[in-house]
């Protein structure tokens, strides 16, 4: 069930005065299980290589393996049900695409499309309402009345409602307070220790330290590193060649110069640990 | 990111994208009224040498004025066959029930032809070298007599305008509810002509109401940048007449001139 990427390349528009590379011979491999962040700048190809996890644009040239499906540009659009059903996208700003009645009718729409059951999509979806956050009693509302935060939740609840194996998260915590962004990854981190796999496009580096096991860094539709998040924070020059922010406790850590570091902390406990057997000395 | 380019705009650098839109938006409508002086073969030969000196002057590859003549092909073939049938006159050369082929026909055909072909070619001419806003542009300049009878000219301009702004930001927001709702398994493409129109609604739904949502910001926007449509506003894009555009203009009165002079009277 692992993700295999294999010289993935895809252009915009190709063969027209518009042509852009959007992926450049892209590949790698995703284990099961795994917390996976993608970062690099706006522009960089990430939403591109998102949209390949589940098909909704195909490689112009090379190979995808993901869940059981194989990917290739012959890929036609019929028939990739069964691979939606098992690898979801949570595309940035979700709450735009709410519209059902209810709050619970637009959580089970996707379920209902996965072959659930009427009353199954309806329990999964009052499961996933609390899940999210949001009590029993949204579920009864439209939810256009909501909060942009409350849609979010909802959105969020919406595309987790069929538990996908592989769950794709464009920039889900963006313009979100920090304790509802918090609630969040909380979630997503959860959903991973249950077993499946979360990828995770974001430019939040102290979410990429705290949560992600492996870190894909893209760059002009390159895929230019894939390793631990430790491994990526280490190198300060490098980060900083590509213009990379770091995460705050690196960060922190990188002004205290006279302070010797064994390791790079990339949480503030760990920045705080390292502080004290300084000052041990 | 895949820019989406409505109209039919070409990005170039020739004489005719230096000049005035409103120059090439009234050449446009002369040249096709011109066109029905146009009587005999030397006017027709006039009208055709006169538009393909246009086609020319854009320095643009003649693969982009014939896709904008191959839509409309079928269209010119078939108005040209039923002048070709049905015209009698001159020397008959076959006659069969009500089809005959004559030498009117034939000279009707090729006039009907050419006439069809110069005009999409003059107006390609305008919308390939001129970007929809300044054609936007163009019309509010060539409606402002209507002031005089209170249409509101400037705001009927702001929302062409708008409209067209928002024509590549609604594609934009399609695909992404499109690709989100098919992630949640939504099926755009299967099924009969029930299911894909209620297969819509979950497309139709957050698109009216994002719409509607951009549409009120908008407004908000503006307000608070102290906009009043009424109140005769100032322009970015100033519109300059030039040298150029008066020889452009030129032109036309030449080609008007000489179709008066060449046509049979």
């Amino acid at each position: 069930m692992s993700i295999k990427f294999k010289n993935v390349s895809y252009i915009y528009s190709p063969e027209t005065p518009l042509a852009k590379k959007g992926l450049d011979n892209v590949s790698f491999e995703l284990k099961d299980g795994t917390f996976n962040a993608i970062i690099g700048h706006t522009g960089s190809g990430k939403s591109t290589l998102m949209q390949h996890f589940n098909a909704l644009i195909k490689p112009t040239t090379g190979k995808i393996e993901i869940a059981g499906t194989t990917i290739t540009p012959e890929t036609t659009n019929k028939n990739l049900k069964d691979l939606r059903r098992h690898v979801s996208l949570v595309f940035q700003f979700p709450e735009t695409q709410l519209f059902e009645n209810t709050v619970l009718d637009d959580i089970a729409f996707g379920p209902k499309n996965f072959g659930y059951e009427n009353e199954k999509a309806l329990e999964s979806a009052k499961y996933w309402l609390k899940r999210v956050g949001l009590s029993e009693e949204i579920g009864k509302r439209s939810p256009f009345e909501l909060s942009g935060g409350q849609m979010r939740r909802v959105a969020i609840a919406g595309v987790m409602a069929y538990e996908p194996d592989i769950l794709c998260l464009d920039e889900p915590a963006a313009g979100l307070d920090p304790e509802a962004r918090k609630q969040m990854m909380a979630l997503f981190s959860d959903y991973q220790k249950q077993g499946h796999t979360v990828i995770l496009v974001t430019h939040n580096m102290d979410d990429v330290a705290k949560y992600a096991d492996n870190v894909l860094v893209m760059e002009q539709g390159k895929l230019i590193k894939q390793d631990t998040p430790t491994e990526i924070f280490k190198d300060r020059k490098w980060l900083q060649e590509h213009h990379l922010e770091e995460p705050k406790a690196s960060l922190f850590a990188g002004k205290l110069t006279n302070y010797k570091f064994t390791e790079m902390p990339l949480s503030i406990n760990n920045l705080v640990k390292e502080i004290e057997n300084n000052l041990k000395g | 990111m895949s820019k989406i380019l409505i109209g039919r705009y070409v990005a170039g650098d020739s004489i005719v994208y230096r000049m005035d839109p409103r120059g090439k938006l009234l050449a446009t409508i002369l040249f096709i009224l011109f066109v029905f002086l146009a009587n005999n073969p030397i006017s027709y030969l006039i009208v055709t040498i006169f538009s393909l000196a246009a086609v020319a002057a854009t320095k643009l590859k003649p693969k982009i004025f014939w896709d904008g003549v191959k839509p409309l092909i079928w269209l010119i073939l078939f108005t040209s066959f039923l002048q070709l049938f049905f015209t009698v006159g001159g020397t008959v050369y076959w006659r069969w029930t009500i089809f005959a082929l004559s030498s009117y026909g034939f000279t009707n055909a090729i006039f009907i032809f050419i006439r069809f072909t110069v005009i999409i070619l003059i107006s390609t001419v305008m919308t390939v070298t001129t970007k929809p806003l300044e054609i936007a542009d163009a019309i509010e300049w060539l409606l402002k007599p209507l002031k005089l009878i209170r249409i509101p000219v400037d705001k009927i301009a702001l929302v062409m305008s708008i409209a067209l702004r928002f024509v590549p930001t609604l594609f934009d927001e399609t695909f992404k509810i499109m690709n989100a709702q098919r992630s949640r398994g939504a099926d755009f493409n299967n099924g009969g002509l029930v299911t894909r129109a209620k297969a819509i609604t979950p497309l139709l739904v957050p698109l009216f109401i994002n719409s509607l949502e951009t549409a009120i910001d908008l407004s908000t926007a503006m307000e608070s940048r102290g906009y009043r449509g009424d109140k005769g506003r100032t322009k970015f894009r100033v519109l300059k007449w030039s040298n150029v555009d008066f020889i452009n203009l030129f032109y036309f009165v030449l080609l008007l001139g000489l179709l008066l002079v060449f046509r049979t009277h």
